[in-house]
Formats: C-alpha cells, structure tokens, sequence
C-alpha cells in the first residue's frame, strides 16, 4: 500500500515542530492535537508552505522534499490540494473564476475532476455567476474546497477548514467533505481540534502535542487506547463503529445495521441499504451481561464480545475494553465488576443503551 | 496660452508621465520587499523613501545635481552630462516623486497580505503568474493612487527642477518654473492663467483619486 513518509524538524522563536511520520495515503487521516501542538505547521510542511530546513517527504513513489540531496519542491509543483482556514477566494473573480483558477493551470490531460461533478458535489450549482463576498462563510468554504479539488489533487489538504463557522453551517459541510472523498477517492489530511468533526470524518488519527507526535492509529484504536484517553476529554470515551445498512423496520420506526456479523438496531435512517453508516458508542452506555438471559430485556442492542483488558480509572469505576470485532469500551463500577468476576479471555454480552449516529454527535 | 506655455505644458507632462512609468518599475519590487521583507534595514530604507517629503527641493535638488554634473558618480559611470537635460530631470524627478509611489503600494502590498498569494501558488500558479492575477488587482486602488500622486506631484515640482534642470525652454522648462519666468518678467496676466491652470489640475486629480478610492472598493475575502 502507498506510503506518505515525512520527517521534519524545525524551530520557531516559541516553538519546536520535530516527527517521524508514516502512514498510508488512503482515507481521512486527522491531525488532532490542542492549538499550539504544531497540527497546521505539519501541514504546511507537507504542502510546501514551509520549508523545514531538515526534512524529507515521500508520497507514494515521489519524493517532494530531501534536505540532504537539496531536493526541495516548490508548493506550484506538487499534486496537492491546500484548503485554508478562511477561504481566501480571490476577491476580484466571482465564483466560476474563482473555481477555474487552478483548473485552468494544470494540464489538460491530468484533469480527472470534472467541474460539473465538483459543483454537483458542493451544491454551488446556484452561486457560479456570484460575486465571492456576497456568499455565506459557508458558501465561501465550499467554494474553496472546490477551487482545490478541480486541481486534480493526489493529496487534498484542509487545515480547521469549518473553524471559522457555526454549527450549522459545519454541519452544511461535513457530508460535502464526505463525499468527495467517498466519490473523488482522494486521500484527505485533515487538521482540526473538535471532537465532533474527528468521529464524523476520521479514519486514522495523527496525535500532536508540543511539536511532537503522539501516536498514530485508527481512529477506534486511538478512542479506544487508554493511553489517548485523555486526549479527547473524559466525557466522551467510547468507540466509533463503521456499519453497514442491512435492512429497515419502518413499523418500529428503526434501521438495521450489520457490524461484523453483529446486528445493530438504530432509529430509521433515510439511506438505502448498503450504505455505509458511523456510530458512536459511549462506554457509560455500555453494560454487561454474563450469558445471554433468558429473560426479556427492553434493551434492543446486544453483542457478544470477548473481555481484552480491564483498566482502573477511578476507586469506583473500572474501563473494560471488549472486542466486538473491532474495540468497544465499557464502563462499570467496580463493585460490578467484582460481582461478574470477570477477567481478559472471558466471554460477556454487552448490553446498548444507546447507539449515537453520526450527525447527533456534538462538541 | 503663448507657444511657450503649452511645450511647457508638454514638457510637464512628459516629465510626469516618464517618472511615474520609471517609479512603478523601480517601485513595485522595492515596495514589495518592504512590505514582506523582515530584514532589520527596513526603517532604514522607509526613512530613505520618506526623506524627499520632509527635505527641502532645494537640497535634494543639489545633491542630486552634483550626483549628475561630469564630476559627479552618475555622470562619471554614464560618461555623459544629464545635468540641465531632460533625463536628468526624469532621474531628479524619480527621486523626488519616490514616496508618492512607494508608500501606497507598500500599503497596498501590506493589506493584501500573503494569504493571497499562497491560495494562488496552491492553485498551481508561479510567482509572476500569482503577481499578476492576483496581487495586482487586489492591490488596484494603490496602484491607483501611486500613479495619479506621482503624475501631480511631478507636474508640481519647482525646487528641484530648477536646480537640476535649469529652465531651458522645449527641454525642461516645465510648468511650474514657466510661472516662476512670467512673475519675474511682471507678466502677471500669464502666471494667473498657468498657476489657475495648475490650481484646477490639481484638484482635479485629487478628486479623481478619492472618487476612485470609493467606486472600487476591494472586498477582502
């Protein structure tokens, strides 16, 4: 599989940005990481914004930077989109110019996205003809995400690119940002420090703190690893499960989804079978049963999953993490856990409360 | 107007015109190094610029007359007198027009910023492409204002054209310095019609200026 491979290190009057960095140039990767921690320096090194004065990259076979030959790309010359955290159009072109600049720019036949898919994509069909200040921030992030993409980009790079919007016009962009990279297989790096924007998009989570990297994992890996725990604040520890739509319950007003064989029951979503769907499972919604009972239960959820590890995380409550096929984490009291006698190997039941979807999720 | 005024006219406004081509293509890339530049000679440089404000014409005239003369190290490299001549008055007028140009487009080049220009370059564009497509536009109205100040304020120099340039008629007696001759030969009628002329002229372009200012507003993004 296709590597992006960068090392850099470089200071600033306050600041020391300094990691080794290895992943697979598929999917969404999120650089995630308090402000300060270096997350858009990363960025803009990768993009050629920055030089760092010791650095190499490779993405894929190409080498873009490599200080000790000198090799340096200027930023004009990689196969990149860059979107900003303000949408930086250019304010003397209207919205078809704004969208055709990089267009115009690349060769012909390394043009791979078209403008109509892209408009179609973004939904901006209606403001092409528009000057760029009378649009929406929304509008405008849009906009500057479709200029990038019509650069045919190998590599589509959004630094807080919803940062500077409310709520609602974030959640006008997340699918957008799905999508196309869903349709246009594009891989995505993606800065950001909101919890909500991370279980929605991400599929591997790049940690930064003080300039340094963290870790690197999946995302349920890195939700799910009690060294991380803290990185994303206490109150929201679960796991994030990628489903599949396997059937509808329109009686009872609920979805079916699969998960590893494993049967899910959700409130009824509008997408058709086959559709790919996030959830987000918190651990405090997560209790344990030892056998199946036999008895009726009013909770519709339950999976068998396999105790992997039991954590301390106070006097009184206990984190057990489960594989259910991917990781899942409980939380219980000890008191609990001392009644189940459970311990890593066993074999348990774990009853869902609540299976929060993807567009519930807030910050 | 007498034939004498209008090739004084002519002469002005060739002088003018000639300097403010030569300060864009001096000015625009020192402007822009002063605008982006972190280099500690930076208020070194601004002050340079800003001296022909506060320096009085006739120094500045000097100095650059002696810069000029057969002695002098311009007219030692050139091998050629541009004292009292008309490329001497345009290099004499450079100077003296110098801030007029610059500090609007530094100003301009300050506002629009760097994130322009990096959108641009991630949109595939080389430096001179991302100039000219977009730094320029968004820096309009400086270029506005830097070629309508350095055209007037060319047209109203006296100092220093009298000191460099003399007052040759067809080479360069230019207007001002024809009003000067009229009111030293008592010809009052004529220096009335030429400073009225000079009077109008310059408010005029002033208006045009800030009429300008308000009718292309730049929309920062």
């Amino acid at each position: 599989m296709s590597r992006l491979v960068a090392q850099f290190d470089v200071r600033y009057p306050t600041f020391h940005l300094r990691l080794d960095l290895d992943i697979p140039t598929s999917g969404i990767t999120v650089l995630f990481g308090p402000s300060g921690s270096g997350k858009t320096t990363l960025l803009r090194c990768l993009a050629g914004l920055e030089r760092a004065p010791y650095g190499f990259m490779q993405f894929g076979d190409t080498v873009w930077q490599d200080e000790t030959t000198g090799r340096y790309l200027p930023l004009q010359t990689r196969p990149i989109g860059y979107v900003f955290q303000e949408p930086r159009l250019f304010p003397h072109y209207n919205v078809r110019s704004n969208l055709l600049y990089g267009y115009n720019r690349i060769r012909r036949d390394t043009r791979r996205i078209a403008i109509d898919q892209v408009v179609e994509i973004l939904g901006i069909g209606p403001l092409l003809e528009r000057r760029t200040h009378r649009l929406s921030g929304g509008e405008q992030q849009r906009v500057a995400i479709g200029r990038a993409l019509l650069t045919s980009p190998s590599l589509l790079l959004l630094d807080e690119p919803l940062a500077s919007l409310d709520i609602q016009r974030k959640q006008e962009i997340l699918p957008f940002i799905h999508r196309l990279h869903h349709e246009l297989a594009i891989p995505v790096i993606y800065v950001s420090h909101a919890i909500s924007e991370i279980l929605q998009l991400a599929d591997r989570l790049v940690l930064l703190k003080d300039g340094s990297l963290m870790g690197v994992g999946t995302l349920n890996e890195m939700l799910t690893s009690l060294q991380f725990r803290g990185s994303f604040g206490s109150h929201r520890v679960g796991a994030v499960l990628d489903a599949k739509i396997v059937g509808h319950e329109p009686q009872y007003g609920l979805t079916q989804l699969d998960f590893s064989g494993q049967r899910l029951l959700v409130p009824l979503q509008p997408s058709a079978i086959g559709q790919p769907v996030r959830v987000h499972i918190l651990s405090s919604d997560v209790s344990l049963v030892i056998g199946r009972s036999t008895l009726p239960t009013s909770v519709l959820n339950v999976l068998e999953a396999t105790v992997q590890e039991i954590r301390e995380i106070s006097q009184s409550s206990v984190e057990v993490l489960l594989d259910i096929g991917a990781p899942l984490i409980a939380g219980i009291t000890r008191k609990s856990l001392m009644t189940l006698g459970i311990k890593p190997g066993d074999s348990v039941f774990a009853y869902i409360k609540t299976v929060a979807l993807n567009e519930e999720v807030t910050d | 107007m007498t034939d004498l005024d209008l090739s004084a006219l002519w002469v002005s406004v060739q002088l003018a015109t000639t300097t403010v081509l030569v300060l864009l293509l001096v000015g625009t890339p020192l402007a822009w190094w002063l605008a982006h530049t972190r280099s500690p000679f930076k208020p070194a440089v601004e002050a340079l610029v800003a001296l022909p404000i506060v320096l009085p014409p006739t120094v500045l005239g000097f100095y650059i007359l002696i810069a000029l003369g057969p002695h002098g190290p311009l007219g030692q490299l050139m091998q050629l007198n541009l004292a009292f001549t008309f490329t001497g008055l345009v290099i004499a007028s450079a100077f003296y027009s110098m801030p007029f140009v610059i500090q609007p487009l530094q100003g301009a080049f300050e506002a629009a910023g760097k994130a322009p220009l990096e959108a641009a370059w991630s949109l595939r564009a080389s430096q001179w492409d991302a100039f000219l497509t977009v730094i320029s536009p968004i820096a309009l109205r400086g270029y506005i204002s830097a070629i309508v100040l350095g055209f007037a304020h060319t047209m109203g120099e006296f100092g220093v054209v009298l000191m460099v340039g003399g007052s040759i008629p067809g080479q360069t007696r230019v207007l001002s310095t024809t009003v000067f001759e009229h009111v030293e030969a008592m010809e009052y009628g004529q220096a009335h019609a030429l400073s009225a002329f000079l009077l109008i002229f310059s408010f005029v372009v002033l208006l045009t200026v800030y009429i300008l200012n308000r009718r292309f507003p730049i929309h920062a993004s």
